[in-house]
């Protein structure tokens, strides 16, 4: 009998050479004569472990990693096929403390399967929600998501089954299912590892979701930094679409549904749902007053969901378990699970996914370890680009909407970014003036001028000119973005602006210099 | 990377490909990049002769996305990531030194032609930083010596 190895193809194992591995592995069982299958899966997220081989043992998979091309020909000595001792070996993949701590539902296959075989798919659970969902009219689906507490995770938390219910509501003879996979955030990547890890949970939430709705067609808007992505999921439509789960009949129901996958064009704030639904209708990604609202006219002006990866891929273990299943997990108005994701300079990072009510320094410090740099952690910017910094003081926040917009920070997409001591607040809060006036759509004067304004007072205040005065000066042109900006790229920035003056003063002071000259 | 010398026949049966598609520009611009590297203007004219929109109109679509190209890159790009996950594991430092070692800014060609460097906004691989993207391919835990042998690897 082949041995059976496991290795990812996910873009963040390939960046630090899983491929290379993989062939190492090829080459040198072919030398030696052993009978091997390797098994390209999506990632697990414990990125400081890839690249990592798993091998098939009668106890379970067992991990070895990080692992370089040059380690291969020791790893088979030491009995890598078998499960055998050697310095890289970490054990049982479930029992590291990483994996171990989570609550996967979400990314309970990703990093197991072969992303791209469709019996992988439905041996591990695959297709249950929608088997459950074609059993139900239009309105139970929508009620069974609105009563599972769900709320959307592209940033701005609103409760999915109440879009839903808009749309199926709405009136017309055409009806969309957007999904936002423009995941612009830096410290995100949990919509690029299901792309690229498990596709068809992906693709069946969105099967569901047009069932829920009289809707027949899904675009998948997927920005053109994950290449890797983009293909992978772009075959996995393709295979979906042959077995018959897509197209006229989808799986033999007499729904019709069928996808298609649209390729940004590096354009952070066509993340937004307006200017999405811009670009996918080949115009610039400039955003649109509300109302309407894309639920009434949204795409090419006909009823449309728009949703993030997350929110999609959430529904079926919504469907397969039952509402109140989901709901059980987390806390407050916050339900079910995040995949949240460890970024930036941190020791253990990747994907951990939780339910909600989990401190931020519970998964900073615990969780991953403090820095990669080894340095004490000084700042933690939640939410992308967008989000605040947070110092040390606040983390006993809980991952919560409501408890980070209370604190002034938000949730975001979850991604959790980490800086040692080394790092200059007010390099980070120019940094975010200064991607505003790159990404602005140029809609709002605040944001378009403004944020170039902001660059240039912020370089006074490095520079020690006026700095009590140019530091009233940011705050006003905060205040103005806040209320002036029609979407959150202008309205949002403050958040980092403002939180990196108010929780770091020393970095804004005239003093900074002899703050820098002293590392 | 190798493209297509401008060919206007050629240009017209892309458009021609794609033109069917629900919202069919950005679909055409990225095929048409994709083909010539580039989208110059023969082929934003024949784009908005299909699409039956302006110039104007095309021009001002082509200009709103980073992501295409009025003039073709050099042989290579290098696609250093600029946002804040890297930021946090030294990728201005980084961004410096293939600066300085290009003798370039951000958005040029070196003379030779051999390399555009470009800032990119996150590939995802905030974990894994600093990251980048060279000709294509996702590199990640980049540092200043393999940075230059990738730099010299491409030179050669
Ligand atoms: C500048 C800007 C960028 C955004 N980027 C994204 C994104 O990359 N992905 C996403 O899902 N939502 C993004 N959003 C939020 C969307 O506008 C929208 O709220 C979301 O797609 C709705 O889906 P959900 O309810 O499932 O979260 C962004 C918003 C703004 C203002
Ligand atoms: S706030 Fe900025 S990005 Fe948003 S609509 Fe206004 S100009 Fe466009
Ligand atoms: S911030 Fe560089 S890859 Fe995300």
């Amino acid at each position: 009998m082949s041995a059976r190895l496991f290795i990812s193809r996910d873009s963040g194992a390939l960046a630090v050479g899983a491929e290379e591995v993989a062939q190492a592995i090829t080459a040198s069982a072919g030398r030696r004569g052993l009978d091997i299958q390797i098994v390209r899966t999506g990632s697990r997220g414990l990125y400081w472990l890839e690249p990592t081989i798993e091998v098939e043992t009668p106890e379970g998979r067992i991990a070895y990693g990080p692992v370089a091309a040059g380690d291969v020909e020791g790893l088979i000595d030491a009995d890598l096929l078998t499960g055998g001792a050697h310095a890289l070996r970490v054990g049982r993949p479930e029992q590291i403390p990483f994996l171990k701590r989570q609550t996967r539902l979400t990314f309970a296959r990703c990093g197991i399967t072969d992303p791209l075989s469709i019996e992988d798919y439905r041996a591990h659970g695959g297709f249950q929600g929608l088997e459950k969902a074609l059993r139900l009219t239009a309105p139970q689906i929508v009620d069974e998501v609105t009563q599972s507490g769900l709320r959307g995770r592209g940033g701005a938390g609103f409760p999915t089954g109440i879009k839903w219910k808009t749309v199926l509501d709405a009136v017309g003879d055409r009806k969309y299912i957007v999904c936002n996979a423009d995941e612009g955030d830096s410290g995100t990547f949990a919509d690029r590892m299901i792309l690229e890890g498990d596709p068809f949970l992906l693709i069946e939430g969105m099967i569901i979701a047009g069932i829920a709705t009289g809707a027949t067609k899904g675009f998948i808007y997927i920005r053109s930094e994950y290449p890797h992505g983009i293909a992978t999921t772009r075959d996995a439509i393709e295979i979906a679409r042959k077995a018959g789960y897509l197209g006229a009949s989808v799986h033999g129901s007499g729904h019709a549904f069928d996808l298609e996958v649209r390729a940004g064009a590096g354009a952070y704030v066509c993340g937004e749902e307006t200017s999405l639904l811009e670009s996918l209708e080949g115009k610039r990604g400039v955003v649109r007053a509300k109302p309407p609202l894309p639920a009434h006219k949204g795409l090419f002006g006909c009823p449309t969901v728009i949703n993030n990866v997350l929110s999609l891929a959430a529904v079926p273990t919504v469907m397969a378990q039952g509402a109140a299943f989901y709901k059980d997990f987390g806390v407050g108005r916050s339900r079910g699970t995040m995949p949240i994701q460890l970024a930036g300079n941190i020791k253990h990072g990747g994907l951990f996914e939780a339910a909600f009510g989990i401190t931020l320094g519970e998964l900073v410090d615990e969780i991953g370890g403090g820095t990669a740099s080894g340095r004490p952690v000084r700042a933690v910017q939640v939410g992308g680009p967008l989000g605040a910094y947070f110092p040390r003081a606040l983390f006993d926040t809980p991952f919560d909407y409501e408890a980070f917009a209370a604190r002034d920070g938000l949730i975001g997409h979850a991604g959790v970014t980490v800086f040692d001591e080394t790092v200059d607040m007010r390099v980070q809060a120019r940094f975010a003036m200064e991607f505003c006036a790159i990404e602005s759509c140029g809609k709002c004067t605040p944001c378009r001028i403004g944020s170039t304004r902001g660059v240039e007072v912020i370089d006074k205040i490095g520079r020690g000119e006026a700095v009590e005065a140019n530091l009233t000066l940011v705050k006003d042109l905060c205040n103005t973005m806040k209320f002036g900006s029609l979407c959150a790229l202008g309205g949002f920035t403050p958040y980092p602006v403002m939180s990196a003056i108010n929780h770091f003063p020393e970095d804004f002071g005239p003093n900074e210099s002899g703050r820098q000259a002293a590392e | 990377m190798a493209y297509e010398a401008w060919n206007e026949a050629r240009a017209r049966e892309i458009v021609a490909a794609h033109q069917m598609q629900e919202g069919p520009a950005l679909p055409i611009l990225h095929a048409l990049q994709e083909a010539f590297g580039s989208v110059p203007d023969p082929a934003l004219r024949i784009v908005a002769e299909a699409l039956n929109i302006s110039r104007a109109e095309i021009h001002g679509i082509v200009t709103f996305y980073h992501d295409f190209r009025h003039e073709p890159a050099g042989r290579h790009v290098l696609k250093l990531c600029r946002a804040e996950a890297c930021q946090s594991v030294g990728a201005d430092r980084l961004a410096a030194h293939a600066r300085e070692r290009l003798g370039i800014g951000w958005g040029e060609t070196t003379p030779d032609g051999a390399v555009t460097l470009e800032p990119i906004f996150c590939l995802g691989l905030c974990a894994l930083g600093p990251s980048a993207l060279a000709d294509g391919q996702v590199v990640g835990r980049l540092d200043e010596k393999r940075l230059d042998a990738m730099i010299d690897g491409i030179r050669r």
